[in-house]
């Protein structure tokens, strides 16, 4: 069974957002990191990006599969986590304590169709 | 015995496999600029000693020859050797640019070529160039665009592709230009006409299409879907991935598709995973037959003659591809002759039915309806164990089995995709099927055995995180 941490919002694609003031922090969930398998290799996305909600933001490899990030919401990029460049095994060892970038956000509407972990619980069964 | 050197560890000085006479020829010296820091180092070994080495480590290589190789999606099936004798005749061997008139039996088998594979699937003319699948997929794709251009309907920039097809389709649509816009399938992969139905329109360039489809299960509505294609506007591209179960049976021109590409590397029977260069020849209805891409091989009167035309793409290849492929392609549809390739995919079908009911009492088959040349197991039955599609993998090895397509595709979570090609025996299809049971029976009972397979090869289960996140790739890193 793969945690789902309280306080956090989620999508379909099994990214989590944790929302500070303007800005979200974006990660993958467990469900994903445990899914993929091993990641090798974390593809980021450059700071100062506007990326549309459900675009591409980057993408994660592992030994089964490449699978892209896409953006829960829309936004400029303010800072990427350079740390997963040297140690993309961050995300299989801790998905919720290592985010994956920081955006700032548009349009705090969008935050009203993402999921609560409730919700997000009943699509990983 | 355990075979792990490299040919500069077994390196002696002064090692010579030949020696020549002394030359007379005074040497002639570099400027300094042109030259190394310092001295190239070569391995130095004899005759025998090179020989051995490389015999040695090709036993260490698993292939067809050497066993059952049922890798989904790769249609791994046996290349019988007289395509390889042909093909290493001296006669064939000619320089590209020597004057055509002394090339006429090359460029018979090109235009021959051509002309069967026409018969074969239903199109029109063919153009052999393009050097693998995905460079015949973005071929057709860049046949598309320009038909389109020259219609001056530039709002087609869409090409419609399910969400089950191959990873290339969209690369390949992407590098032509277009937007790659995927469309729902079903749950046996086939495609939801509802859905096709939303994203058609007066920008829908074309689709493209694998059929059967990835889960090895025949597009029923295929007629239906190329006649709301065709009637929005949009063409219909056959990527020929999986076009050995139709072989001589159904034929993709029939089924109304406008272009496809051919894998002679898969279907017509030569080397590949490894074992040789690709060749994936497009062919085109009549109506698109000026586009395909320059030099095009014609025949006038009795003569074989190169052709340029300027609705063409272009050129694609250096000369006209993969000319050596040709010659086995030729080679094999010679051997097997018109009359018999229908068993070709007859008993591809067969193989894979037999497969999948004979094991679906230990694997998990979500998809029950009778398949082409491939299907999917889902990994165990019961999964309680804890044993993975990945440790079952790895357990085949054990058994001198190459191990089927692992996790594709994507639509389920333990996928394992098997292809048996017509080249098997009922003996070897029925070794394969009682390992696959010995398997599922050690997961039961002696889940570690599996888990930590494979035992009885040169090296054990493989870190392949570290091997991706810290590749070491030069020889002296591994000494």
């Amino acid at each position: 069974m793969s945690k789902i941490k309280e306080g956090l919002l989620y999508t379909n694609s099994h990214e989590w957002v944790k929302v500070e003031d303007d800005f979200a922090f974006i990660g993958i969930t467990d469900y994903a990191q445990d899914s993929l398998g091993e990641i090798v290799f974390v593809e980021l996305p450059e700071v100062d990006m506007t990326v549309e909600q459900d675009e591409e933001l980057g993408a994660i490899e592992s030994v089964k599969a490449a699978s892209d990030i896409l953006s829960p919401l829309t936004g400029t990029v303010l800072e990427v986590n350079d740390d997963l460049e040297d140690s993309p095994e961050l995300l299989n060892e801790d998905p919720y304590e290592n985010w994956i970038l920081k955006l700032e956000l548009e349009d705090k509407n969008e935050l009203d169709e993402l999921l609560k972990p409730g919700e997000y619980e009943d699509i990983c069964e | 015995m355990y075979y792990d050197k490299l040919i500069f560890e077994i390196s002696t000085d002064n090692h010579v496999g030949y020696s020549l006479p002394q030359s007379n020829i005074k040497p002639h010296t570099l400027d300094n600029t042109f030259l190394r820091d310092d001295e190239l180092y070569l391995p130095e070994v004899s005759e025998v000693e090179a020989v051995r080495h490389y015999t040695n480590v090709s036993f260490k290589n698993f292939g067809i020859e050497k066993g059952f190789y049922p890798l989904g999606s790769c249609t791994m099936k046996y290349n019988p050797k007289i395509n390889q004798d042909i093909s290493n005749n001296p006669a064939f061997h000619l320089h590209p640019n020597q004057s055509l008139n002394t090339a006429q039996g090359n460029l018979e088998i090109y235009y021959e070529t051509q002309r069967i594979l026409s018969e074969l699937s239903g199109l029109d003319a063919f153009s052999l160039n393009p050097y693998a699948g995905a460079h015949g997929e973005l071929v057709g794709l860049m046949i598309i665009k320009k038909y389109h251009a020259d219609n001056k309907d530039t709002k087609r920039t869409k090409i419609i592709v399910p969400d089950s097809a191959h990873g290339t389709n969209p690369a390949s649509a992407s590098v032509a230009g277009f937007d790659a816009i995927e469309v729902k399938s079903n749950e046996d992969g086939t495609v939801k006409l509802k859905d096709l139905k939303a994203q058609l329109g007066d920008d829908t360039a074309g689709i493209m299409l694998t059929n059967p489809n990835t889960l090895g299960i025949f597009e029923k509505d295929i007629i239906e879907i190329a006649k709301l294609v065709h009637e929005a506007g949009g063409l219909l591209y056959y990527d020929g991935a999986n076009l050995n179960p139709l072989l001589g049976k159904v034929r993709p021109g029939d089924m109304g598709f406008d272009i496809m590409h051919i894998n002679l590397h898969k279907t017509f029977s030569t080397p590949h995973g490894g074992g040789g260069p690709g060749s994936g020849p497009v062919g085109v209805k009549a109506y698109l037959k000026d586009y395909l891409p320059n030099p095009q091989i014609v025949k006038e009167d009795d003569t074989y003659t190169l052709k340029t035309n300027d609705k063409a793409i272009g050129q694609i290849s250096h000369f006209y591809g993969n000319f050596g492929v040709y010659i086995k392609a030729y080679t094999y549809l010679l051997t097997i002759g018109k009359e018999h390739f229908k068993h070709i995919g007859q008993n591809s079908v067969l193989n894979a039915n037999y497969i999948k009911e004979s094991l679906k009492d230990n694997y998990k088959l979500p998809i029950k309806a009778i398949c082409k040349h491939e299907f999917v197991f889902d990994g165990l039955k019961d999964k309680s164990s804890g044993v993975t599609t990945l440790d079952i993998a790895k357990r085949l090895l054990d058994y001198d089995v190459h191990p089927p397509t692992i996790y594709f595709p994507l639509v389920f979570k333990e996928s394992l995709m098997i292809e048996p090609p017509e080249t098997e025996s009922k003996a070897a299809i029925d070794n394969f099927i009682s390992v696959m049971k010995q398997v599922a029976k050690e997961a039961k009972e002696n889940p570690d055995l599996v888990k930590n397979a494979p035992h009885t090869t040169i090296v054990k289960r493989l870190d392949e995180a570290s091997a991706a996140r810290n590749p070491r790739v030069k020889y002296r890193d591994l000494l």
